[in-house]
């Protein structure tokens, strides 16, 4: 048996397929948080795509982490969807972070219509952002909602629970959120690029 | 050759060239055609079908103009209007010969300026054209009583008066032949001439769709039913075309003996209305289906048709093409999950944090500069556990007294004791009994 092959010529008769790094552009989509930006591998949110944001209770950061995005897209007259939020969301504390509310839906929807609603929002290409708060999405789910980014060419957001994490995610972004005393922010998972060491200090707002 | 009538009586509807050849004649009866002519196909004249396909070019020509009538065996669509958009009518008319022909139908054609003129013109010849009044006058002076169209006590009796050709007819006093053969026989020589409207219903395009072929034999493997479901989805693309619509899920129904079924689903992301790509989503869902029984019969059923959105839009539209318009999601997400459940969030110019916001409120108010939370609690909450932090404040809020709803309260930004951030208010100057309004999420 000529058991010495060159490499070379199993290449060059394609018998064998050689898989090569996704290339990831660095996009347009800054976070607003110029730490969290330094770090993420596009630069920003992974554009057209789902990031996926766990938490371990709710009200620990999480909309100060979203709020300037959301502020960039309503001002550039970008339609933003929140879907089944756990709070009613303060109009005043949200104006305050410079979000155009008149370019802000919210989705009152029943656990079982959140991914549906969730979806349409982002498929239709009318929303620039979609935020959604669930509790029954599965993997099948999640990669449903990565594809309507993709479709839809849309930043999609899902605010799940910690416990979660355990699970593999399709999304192309996870971060987990630590709560008070030390709120700082974990980045889990970022498609095209190595996973941090570090957390990234989540800081207060300003008072 | 088609053949109808009672079962001992059976006439002949159409017959092709060959048979006419032989002899045999429209109206014959069926026992005097098998003594001229030995060997013929007959076959039974279906009028339910013939409606059902009249119904379906109608749908066909719907593309070409708004308005579509229907006359008997024949559609007569109003061009003038629709000559601006397509071009001139040698041009129009090849367009709706090529889609005719496409879909695998004989047809005559003729332009008049009156609907009931253009059907007597295809009865005498195909492809006239007669664009003005004037000549509409000329071109009615040769045709045949025979093939007028008129009512039919004239049909019968103008014959035996010597009279041969409409000409002849729109020559004579009006008011004899109104003697003679009632009104009727008047408005219909004012319709053809376009002195009276044409009266003809409007033809709307139906909201669903719902084809059946029948086929010639027992299929029993999939591939031979391919097809006929592409000649289906065809016809279903060229009625889509026709109401400028899509379709996101329709239905391929298997029929099998004794009334049983298969459905083959075949659901779609965005409406569609390309064949070619239909064609595709049906026969890749056909090619999973095994067949439990031989096929007798094919039913396609669309009834969710949305409307279709063509690619491409704005030069400098940054959305992706075929966006929905954030109007039509928000009227889709209504549609399931109810009228209240899609709405917008507005500020006021009341200060109670309960009343500051409403749906729908387009005022102008100016940002508030005193420090607000992000989620606002539907009722504050008594702070449980150890004593808070106060990172600012106090706020006082003191209004209210004329409308039943007086607060008085002293609001501060506070730290609690696990660290989360708070929007707490407390009875003014006491600074204790916090209650949580608010969360700087």
């Amino acid at each position: 048996m000529n058991a010495v092959v060159p490499l070379s010529t199993l290449l060059d008769a394609r018998q064998v397929w050689r898989g090569r790094a996704h290339e990831v552009s660095v996009g347009d989509q800054p976070t607003g948080w110029c730490a969290l930006d330094a770090v993420l591998p596009a630069g920003g949110w992974p554009e057209a795509s789902l990031s996926e944001i766990l938490l371990p209770v709710d009200g620990v950061g999480e909309l100060r982490l979203v709020l300037p995005t959301l502020a960039r897209l309503t001002q550039g007259q970008r339609n933003v969807v929140i879907v089944s939020p756990p709070y009613a969301p303060c109009v005043a504390g949200w104006r305050q972070q410079g979000v155009d509310m008149r370019r802000v839906e919210f989705v009152d929807a029943g656990e079982k219509d959140v991914l549906w609603a969730t979806e349409q929002c982002l498929r239709s290409g009318s929303c620039a952002a979609v935020l959604a708060w669930t509790h029954h999405a599965d993997d099948r789910a999640l990669r449903r909602l990565q594809v309507a980014a993709v479709t839809g060419q849309a930043l999609a957001f899902v605010f799940r629970d910690r416990s979660h994490l355990s699970n593999a995610s399709p999304a192309a972004l996870r971060l987990e959120l630590e709560a008070p005393p030390r709120p700082q922010i974990w980045v889990r998972k970022c498609r095209g690029g190595a996973v941090p060491a570090q957390a990234i200090p989540l800081p207060r707002s300003v008072h | 050759m088609l053949i109808d009538g009672p079962i001992n009586a059976r006439t002949i509807v159409s017959a092709n060239e060959t048979a006419r050849a032989a002899g045999l004649h429209v109206g014959q009866r069926l026992s005097a055609a098998q003594a001229l002519l030995s060997q013929f196909e007959a076959i039974p004249y279906d009028r339910e079908s013939v409606e059902r396909w009249l119904h379906f070019l109608a749908a066909v020509a719907y593309r070409y103009s708004s308005e579509v009538s229907l006359l008997p065996h024949a559609i007569v669509l109003e061009v003038s209007k629709s000559m601006g958009l397509f071009g001139p009518w040698p041009r129009l008319e090849s367009m709706l010969r090529a889609d005719f022909t496409d879909l695998g139908f004989r047809h005559r054609m003729a332009a008049a300026p009156t609907a009931h003129a253009a059907h007597v013109l295809t009865t005498v010849s195909d492809g006239q054209a007669v664009l003005s009044v004037d000549n509409l006058r000329n071109a009615l002076q040769r045709v045949p009583i025979a093939k007028s169209r008129l009512p039919a006590n004239a049909l019968a009796a103008l014959p035996s008066m010597g009279i041969r050709t409409v000409g002849q007819v729109l020559a004579l006093p009006r008011d004899g032949l109104r003697r003679r053969f009632g009104a009727e026989l008047l408005a219909s020589l004012d319709r053809l001439t376009g002195d009276l409207p044409s009266g003809l219903e409007l033809y709307r395009p139906p909201d669903t769709f719902d084809l059946r072929i029948e086929l010639l034999h027992e299929v029993e493997n999939q591939s031979a039913l391919i097809f006929p479901v592409r000649r289906m989805v065809d016809d279903l693309a060229a009625y889509l075309a026709g109401r400028d619509g899509g379709v996101q899920r329709f239905l391929l129904r298997l029929e099998h003996r004794e009334g049983r079924f298969t459905d083959v689903p075949v659901g779609l992301l965005a409406s569609e209305r390309d064949g070619a790509l239909l064609f595709e989503f049906a026969r890749g869902r056909l090619e999973h289906v095994t067949l439990p029984e031989p096929v007798l019969a094919l039913r396609l059923i669309a009834r969710d048709l949305p409307a279709f959105v063509p690619a491409g839009r704005d030069l400098f539209d940054e959305r992706p093409a075929n966006a929905l318009p954030i109007e039509q999601v928000r009227e889709r997400l209504r549609a399931r999950l109810g009228d209240g459940a899609v709405y917008r969030l507005g500020s006021t110019q009341d200060p109670r944090p309960e009343r500051a916001q409403r749906e729908a409120t387009h005022d102008e108010v100016p940002i508030e500069p005193h420090p607000r939370p992000t989620w606002l609690l539907p009722r504050p909450i008594p702070l449980r556990g150890g004593e808070p932090t106060i990172l600012a404040g106090p706020e006082r809020l003191e209004t209210g007294w004329w409308d039943g709803g007086e607060v008085c309260r002293d609001y501060y930004v506070i730290e609690t004791s696990l660290g989360q951030e708070a929007w707490a208010f407390c009875a003014p100057d006491e600074q204790t009994g916090w209650m949580i309004h608010g969360w700087f999420a």
